[in-house]
């Protein structure tokens, strides 16, 4: 361990604006970027199940 | 096809070209004085001090020159576009890229050419001397086909899209970045003495590079977006 | 191309595959790339995970102070990790849309546009890290340097690749205008880079160069090695989950999205 201690870890020398500052703002693009494309998956799913359902639901109307 | 074949089709579409821009000299107008417009907002926005503006100007009358030629590039392939003289260009046996290659020096003709010629005067509005005037117009007549042959690429990709000129801007500028750079490095060069030779070498090489590679590229894009 | 060449081409395609005798262009359809890609996601998000923490472990609390930046330079770790994916995934994905032109295969194009996105998010990781290292550094949260500024650059080609695709409503052409103006900036990023980097060295003088970096301890390279690696694998697993919501919008209407959708209820 080349830290004195648990502050001295995050005042990182002074620096902690510049350090956090990257290492927050790349973690929350990353986390950003995969809750994003797990919504449009989410979503996308949703959409083609209500569009069979629908398109289900008029082949029954026509059949009977 | 005969050598000379080859010319007489260049020279046909180069004409033909020529005369249309002719006919709406206003186009070709309008985008010179958008020109002259935009680099004298710049003392206006920057302050009359000489020294500032004399090591702005290169590069300020070089941004605009980026950006006229933008705007010009419209109207490279939309007017045949909308009249279907584009799709007979494509269905025609002589080479696609011939055919772009004249229209594209008609265009540069037509709008890169007088940018050139108004280089002076600009240079005038920034105080620079006689020798970085005369640089700035050869790196202008070296730099300005570069850019529309690059331009024609990113015209012939946004062929009919809504949005069409950002687009095109976005798509074509940071494209543009290398010729802005030793276009405008060229002119600072001389006027520090080191000499402008490795500039306008590397403007040359950009232009026979596009020369040769961009009419394939616009003749593919063009393609593209007739489907 | 012409009858007899394009019979040429796929016998000699039948007689490559044949010598492994595994059916690579199997996994070229949609369909079975789907299933294909969906097994692959956690082996690759899995890595991503290990290797990031592995890396920041030795960022943090493995690698020394450096003697002239202070604790700032831990930046590098996530800086010039971001920064090598940005410009390795640009020319991954151009040489997939130069496939899908030339090819003509569909899934081609659909991994180059699902690459975008994520090439575009470390570029502008890379400008931000960039900038909050920079001010600490040379006192300034921007400066013209030549890796910067390039970055910058590849940061509006892939804002031109993506926005071209979204203003093309017809997926075909928007996948070969994509593919075009993909070749073209990959053709170009060298002399881009040229270009900056030559406007940069004229401007600096007589200055220290901002773009050589200090001598860096093993330990240092090691870590953002593994960060490198960490983010490339992150990157596989984001684009495979993209690119197999790609295949499902453009193949909405088949029969095999019917039913998957149809079992995922």
């Amino acid at each position: 361990m080349i830290w004195a201690s648990w502050s001295a870890f995050f005042a990182m020398g002074g620096y902690a604006f510049y350090v956090w500052g990257s290492y927050v703002m790349a973690l929350v693009f990353i986390a950003g970027e995969v809750w994003l494309l797990l919504r449009r998956k989410r979503t996308l799913l949703q959409r083609l199940s209500l569009i069979q359902r629908l398109s289900a639901g008029e082949k029954d109307e026509t059949a009977s | 096809m005969s050598d000379a074949g080859m010319f007489a089709i260049l020279r046909c579409a180069i004409r033909r070209d020529l005369v249309l821009a002719m006919r709406r000299r206003a186009d070709v107008l309008t985008t010179l004085f958008f020109f002259v417009i935009v680099v004298s907002l710049f003392p206006l926005g920057v302050g009359p001090e000489v020294n500032l503006l004399r090591s702005m100007g290169p590069g300020v009358v070089w941004v605009a020159a980026l950006l006229a030629s933008m705007l010009s590039l419209g109207r490279l392939f939309s007017g045949d576009h909308r009249d279907g003289t584009l799709e007979q260009m494509l269905l025609t046996p002589q080479p696609l890229p011939l055919l772009v290659f004249g229209k594209v020096v008609a265009h540069w003709l037509s709008s890169g050419v007088p940018l050139v010629f108004m280089a002076p005067v600009l240079g005038m509005q920034f105080g620079l001397s006689q020798d970085a005037v005369l640089v700035l117009m050869a790196t202008l007549l070296l730099g300005t086909p570069v850019l529309s042959m690059i331009g024609a690429i990113g015209a012939a990709l946004t062929l009919g899209l809504r949005g069409g000129g950002v687009l095109v801007s976005l798509l074509v500028l940071p494209l543009y970045i290398p010729v802005l750079i030793f276009g405008a490095g060229a002119v600072e060069a001389s006027a520090s003495g080191l000499g402008a030779q490795a500039h306008m070498s590397l403007l040359g090489a950009f232009l026979v590079a596009s020369l040769l590679l961009a009419p394939w590229a616009t003749a593919a894009a063009l393609r593209i977006s007739m489907e | 191309m012409g009858h007899g060449r394009r019979i040429a081409y796929f016998d000699g395609i039948r007689w490559v595959t044949g010598l492994g005798n595994i059916n690579w262009f199997k996994y070229a359809s949609p369909v079975t790339f789907y299933g294909l890609a969906g097994r692959m996601i956690p082996w690759f998000s899995a890595a991503a995970a290990v290797l990031a923490v592995a890396g920041i472990y030795i960022g943090f609390f493995v690698a020394p102070t450096d003697f002239q930046q202070g604790e700032a330079y831990r930046i590098i770790f996530i800086h010039v990790p971001a920064s090598w994916m940005s410009m390795f995934i640009y020319v991954v994905m151009a040489v997939w849309a130069g496939f899908g032109l030339v090819l003509n295969t569909r899934l081609s194009s659909m991994m180059a546009s699902a690459l975008a996105p994520t090439g575009a998010m470390f570029a502008f990781i890379a400008l931000w890290t960039g900038a909050l290292w920079g001010r600490p550094m040379w006192g300034a949260y921007w400066v013209w340097d030549a890796r910067l500024t390039s970055e910058l650059i590849l940061l509006f080609l892939y804002i031109g690749f993506m926005a071209l695709q979204a203003a093309i409503d017809d997926p075909r052409r928007a996948d070969r205008a994509g593919a075009v103006i993909a070749l073209v900036g990959v053709v170009n990023v060298p002399i881009i880079y040229f270009s900056v980097l030559w406007w940069n060295t004229l401007h600096q003088g007589s200055s220290i160069s901002v773009t050589k970096a200090p001598a860096m301890a093993h330990i240092m390279l090691t870590g953002m090695l593994v960060m490198a690696i960490a983010a490339w694998m992150y990157t596989i697993a984001v684009v495979l989950v993209r690119v197999r919501c790609i295949i499902l919008e453009r193949e909405r209407h088949s029969a095999w999205v019917a039913d998957l959708v149809k079992e995922a209820k």
